[in-house]
């Protein structure tokens, strides 16, 4: 393989993302309620909580997809604002990805290439990695499920970013790509790079992720490494520690009550 | 520009739309046949601008409202990169109705040109209803887009924007001919002015017939409207009318877009 220039900045100093305060509501509905978080650069944060805690309405404050009520955010040391350009440092893999139907994935490279104007060559390392190079030419709209979200890795991957976001990055892939995207995810942690991935699968964050970030009705009930989630909850595996950490938000949530 | 780079690509897969050429050659057909079969270019001019109002304001809000519907996922993907929303909205609707206006100018365009436009004329008309077709596609593609924005429900939106039409291409003559009606007695033609001026779909067809010999078949209406829209005045009005028709719109769109969430 041949080597790849990693431009990192090796002395960062900032949280890859700090979140002070965010509160989002739509209607009467609290989605996020005065959330603190800080992802620490060069780990792997597995961001988990049941459906509708608010994991994507998060994600999405931090991309700017979501204008929050109240709250900061900055992503290595900027203002999460009207201004766009921090979202160079991010890639982003969304859950079902759907693009353009007539035009081929080579040509989406170079859009979203043209769109950020990138000097550097693209990382095509995850073509060979997820054997997606067949479908490339092909139009968007015949690619199957599995194969649109290989090119939706292939996306976020493509210009070196060093805030990686993935929304259930492995759903949909088969077993080998699911692997090799994992593998990729390790690499890159080990380079230096900061990765906020939200899945269902519980063992597939148990391998990849250092820090947990533990969300329920709006609000961060836990955050911290994955071995101090498993020292406080006495639970072994991460699907028993997190389900320890729903039923104690549901019972005080009855004592409040 | 960021946003002439993401018009590029926009371009390049609305050409690539088999409903984009559908489109198109549904105007070189209906064009064609006018021309073979209705009589000369006159007639066949007269007919096509009938067809133009009806189905250029529909299509325009279908495929407005669709397209932007379907593009809602990959609109999230762009947005996550290092874009403005403003950027991204204007590339998203000058990639859809540029394309649209173009197929639609060439469908008519072409039969015409065979035949060597037929006189003068024809040719200077042909010119005003082109122009039409480009307003009217701004102006319905604006419309759906600013629906389908501000609604998030696909079946909500999709049936807001089929509303508009109906009331804009269809219902407010009738509810302009009833009025008329109804004050037959009185001197209406000032009101009935104002009235056109206020819907584009009313506004280009005054327009366009005004540009015909037809205009003396409409009494003393006409002779109003001609006088208004014959002189330089006029013409500004009705050109500044369907400007903000286009331009209100568009903005208003770009507005809510820029602070919806997605």
């Amino acid at each position: 393989m041949e080597p790849r220039v990693i431009p990192l900045r090796l002395a960062e100093r900032d949280p890859a993302i700090r979140i002070s305060g965010l509160s989002k509501r739509y209607g009467r509905l609290a989605v996020l309620d005065r959330v603190n978080l800080e992802v620490e650069p060069g780990r792997v944060t597995a961001v988990v909580g049941p459906n509708s805690a608010g994991k994507t309405t998060l994600i999405k404050a931090v991309l700017g997809l979501v204008r929050p009520d109240a709250g900061r955010m900055y992503v290595f040391g900027e203002a999460v604002g009207r201004h766009p350009e921090y979202r160079r440092r991010i890639g982003y893999m969304p859950q079902n990805a759907t693009f353009p139907d007539n035009l081929t994935a080579r040509e989406l490279l170079d859009f979203l290439r043209d769109l950020r104007q990138e000097e550097a060559d693209p990382d095509l390392a995850l073509v060979k990695e997820l054997a997606v190079e067949s479908e490339l030419d092909k139009p968007l709209r015949t690619l199957s499920g599995g194969s649109r979200q290989k090119v939706s890795a292939l996306l976020a991957f493509l210009f070196r970013p060093d805030l990686l976001i993935l929304a259930e990055p492995t759903a949909g892939l088969d077993p080998v790509a699911g692997a090799a995207l994992k593998d990729r995810i390790r690499s890159e942690r080990t380079a230096g790079r900061t990765f906020v991935v939200t899945s269902h699968v519980m063992s597939e964050l148990e391998e990849l992720a250092d820090d947990v970030a533990f969300l329920l009705e709006g609000t961060v009930r836990f955050q911290g490494p994955i071995e101090e989630l498993r020292s406080s909850t006495g639970e072994e595996r991460l699907e028993r520690a997190v389900g320890r950490l729903m039923k104690e938000g549901e019972s005080g949530r009855r004592g409040v009550i | 520009m960021r946003m002439l780079r993401i018009l590029k690509y926009e371009l390049r897969n609305v050409a690539r739309a088999r409903w984009l050429l559908a489109y198109g050659l549904f105007f070189l057909g209906v064009t064609e046949a006018l021309l073979r079969f209705g009589g000369g270019g006159e007639r066949a001019l007269l007919s096509l601008l009938n067809v133009v109002l009806l189905v250029v304001p529909l299509a325009s809000v279908l495929l407005g409202i669709t397209y932007l519907y379907n593009a809602t996922e990959f609109t999230k993907l762009l947005l996550a990169q290092p874009v403005r929303r403003g950027e991204l909205f204007a590339g998203l609707f000058i990639g859809l109705s540029l394309p649209m206006a173009i197929v639609v100018v060439l469908g008519m365009v072409i039969p015409f040109a065979l035949r060597g436009f037929a006189g003068d004329a024809v040719g200077s008309r042909l010119i005003t209803l082109c122009t039409a077709v480009v307003f009217l596609t701004l102006i319905f593609v604006a419309l759906a887009y600013l629906v389908a924005v501000v609604i998030r429900d696909r079946v909500k939106g999709l049936a807001v924007a089929l509303l508009a039409w109906l009331v804009l291409a269809v219902a407010y003559d009738g509810g302009v001919l009833l009025l008329a009606n109804a004050f037959a007695a009185y001197p209406l033609e000032k009101p009935i002015l104002v009235l056109m001026l206020l819907n584009p779909v009313d506004l280009a067809r005054v327009v366009l017939l005004m540009r015909f010999d037809v205009a003396a078949l409409m009494g003393y209406t006409g002779a109003v409207f001609e006088s208004f829209f014959g002189g330089s005045g006029g013409a500004v009005v009705a050109l500044a009318s369907l400007c903000v028709w286009f331009v209100v719109p568009f903005l208003a769109g770009m507005h809510w877009f820029a602070r919806r969430d997605f």
